[in-house]
């Protein structure tokens, strides 16, 4: 069975990729299999210098999802090139750097340095709803996403993934602009902005008050804008929120993504990643599917 | 591959106080390895649900068997309780207490709350503790006749005075280390308590083991949720209470 596909000239094993922030740097998840089963992992935000993220309580659960305000704590870009590369090298997974930043400068000076070091993609995070310094403030104006995409591409020597915000009116507009800008890819969707409280004590669970909802509660939202860019871009697609199973993965490459991206359900079980992955060989078993690739944009739609 | 993620066997559920119920798992890998502080990532009820596991720490192990006790108080908790068969388990996750009985001779061990329960293995490995449990009142006093087994000496103490004595347990541990003079000090319980803990500990000198808890993701370092705050600058200004804890020493970590 062939699971290989191809995201802007990187060639994946598989289209399993442990999706950024949830799955650190790689160290933790290969004591449970060898990370190089999956097909690439989306490293932990990084940003320019190093932070140490929001005070906690960081995480909360809701029904049939979590909400996180971690903050992009992470070691800073120059950290992560000496340091956590090597590692990453060893395994057969490809490498995808994520960025994320304050202003265009600090997305560039990242891209520059990113592409010079080993990494095989570049991911431009401007949709972080837990930072001022996430980017959510370019993510949500296409014309902001036309303007940072192509200052970064003037940067950016490897493929470069657009991440794109859930929380706009439409989010064909602000995908549009990233193509325009000359993103290779897009990714979607980061999380949904959210807020819980402690009625007991009036007081917002999460210290930051708001944080990203994330989990199987939103993979409706996120498999309907996975559809909708589709149908408004050209550009490879890796699609993201609440895949759980093989079937919930298989779900987003008939909506169009080329591949996909497992989070919050890393922390339900540890080895969801290769589960998923063997899910939807099971499906294509079932079904004398060959290519993992003829699944992507395999939605019919009956028109009335 | 040093984790793994194991299928247990629930033994039983036992109610040993209103909604604090004490669970007994059977693995022989993760009843071989515990430490005493260290903690198991437990899948409650439907993950399609509930996707976060619950950490909850281990309080005493037999043979195979593992025990865990936990309070009712959530979704998570009142899933476990309601659950029979197999419960999906990873650890034993964490750093533990530090048990070294040639180098300390005067242990103290203080809890408070749910927080009594991680103390009780530490306890049955320490040779000379003496042990301060503090409850909310006469109701939840639980385990005093396990730990007076296993421990040189134990006070209980209540905040309203309905069983032992009246206040505080570190009262009674900082009256008594004038006399016995402990040389460490471990703590389990509920943060004003670990202050005071640790504020003894800093006055006196003596070296103190604080067991912390907090919201946890992924339990094994790789979600950055569960962090607790320490005197470093810059990213290492947070630690994380699944990986480098749950157990901290007092200076480590600002409460």
């Amino acid at each position: 069975m062939d699971m290989k596909i191809n995201i802007a000239g990187v060639e994946l094993d598989n289209p399993i990729i442990a999706a950024s922030g949830t799955y650190g740097f790689g160290h933790e998840y290969n004591e449970f299999y060898d990370i190089s089963e999956i097909g690439a992992i989306s490293v932990k935000g990084l940003t320019k210098s190093p932070r140490a993220g929001n005070p906690p309580p960081r995480i909360t659960e809701t029904i049939g999802g979590i909400l996180n305000s971690v903050g992009l704590q992470n070691p800073g870009v120059d950290a992560f090139i000496k340091e956590e590369i090597p590692f990453l090298r060893k395994h057969r997974c490809k490498i995808i750097a994520n960025m994320a930043g304050n202003t265009f400068e600090d997305y560039c000076e990242m891209a520059e340095k990113l592409s010079a070091a080993d990494v095989d993609m570049l991911e431009m995070n401007i949709s972080c709803p837990n930072v001022k310094a996430g980017g959510a403030a370019f993510g949500t104006n296409p014309d902001t996403v036309l303007a940072i995409t192509k200052a970064v591409r003037t940067y950016a020597k490897k493929p470069l993934i657009v991440k794109l915000s859930p929380n706009v009116a439409d989010i064909t507009e602000t995908a549009k602009a990233a193509e325009a800008g000359g993103a290779d890819a897009l990714s979607l969707i980061n999380t949904l902005t959210g807020m819980a409280i402690d009625i007991n004590t009036r007081r917002p669970i999460l210290a930051n008050v708001v944080g990203g909802l994330s989990g199987p509660c939103v993979k409706p939202v996120a498999l309907r804008m996975v559809y909708q860019v589709h149908q408004a871009v050209k550009l490879p697609i890796i699609g993201m929120g609440g895949i759980s199973n093989g079937d919930d993965a298989v779900e987003f490459l008939l909506a169009g993504s080329t591949a996909i991206s497992v989070g919050t359900a890393n922390f339900t079980d540890p080895y969801a990643c290769l589960k998923i992955r063997d899910g939807i060989k099971t499906y294509m078993e079932k079904h004398q599917i060959k290519t993992v690739r003829e699944l992507t944009g395999g939605l019919i739609v009956e028109s009335k | 591959m040093s984790y793994q993620d194991y299928s247990c066997q629930i033994c039983s559920q036992q109610e040993i106080a209103p909604n604090i119920i004490a669970c007994c798992l059977e693995n022989a890998h993760l009843a071989k390895n515990a430490k005493p502080g260290q903690f198991l990532h437990i899948q409650c009820g439907d993950p399609a649900s509930m996707p976060l596991r619950r950490p909850i720490s281990i309080c005493d192990v037999n043979g195979d068997e593992l025990t865990i006790i936990y309070e009712v108080k959530g979704r998570g908790t009142k899933a476990l309780r309601e659950q029979t068969g197999k419960v999906q388990v990873l650890g034993p996750l964490g750093n533990g207490f530090l048990v070294d009985n040639s180098l300390y001779k005067r242990p103290a061990v203080i809890g408070g709350g749910i927080g009594t329960y991680p103390l009780y293995l530490l306890t049955k490995q320490l040779t000379n503790a003496s042990v301060y449990l503090g409850f909310r009142n006469q109701s939840v006093v639980t385990l005093e006749q396990e730990f007076c087994q296993v421990a040189e000496k134990v006070t209980i103490t209540t905040d309203d005075g309905s069983y032992g004595v009246s206040g505080f347990a570190i009262t009674q541990l900082e009256e008594d280390h004038k006399k016995e003079v402990f040389d460490i000090v471990y703590a389990c319980g509920p943060k004003p308590m670990l202050r005071a803990v640790q504020a003894f500990a800093e006055k006196t000198g003596v070296p103190c083991q604080l067991s912390l808890e907090e919201r946890m993701g992924c339990g094994i370092g790789a979600c950055l949720t569960c962090n607790c705050e320490t005197h470093e600058e810059g990213s290492a200004h947070y630690k994380h209470v699944c990986k480098n804890g749950p157990v901290f020493w007092s200076q480590e970590v600002v409460l």
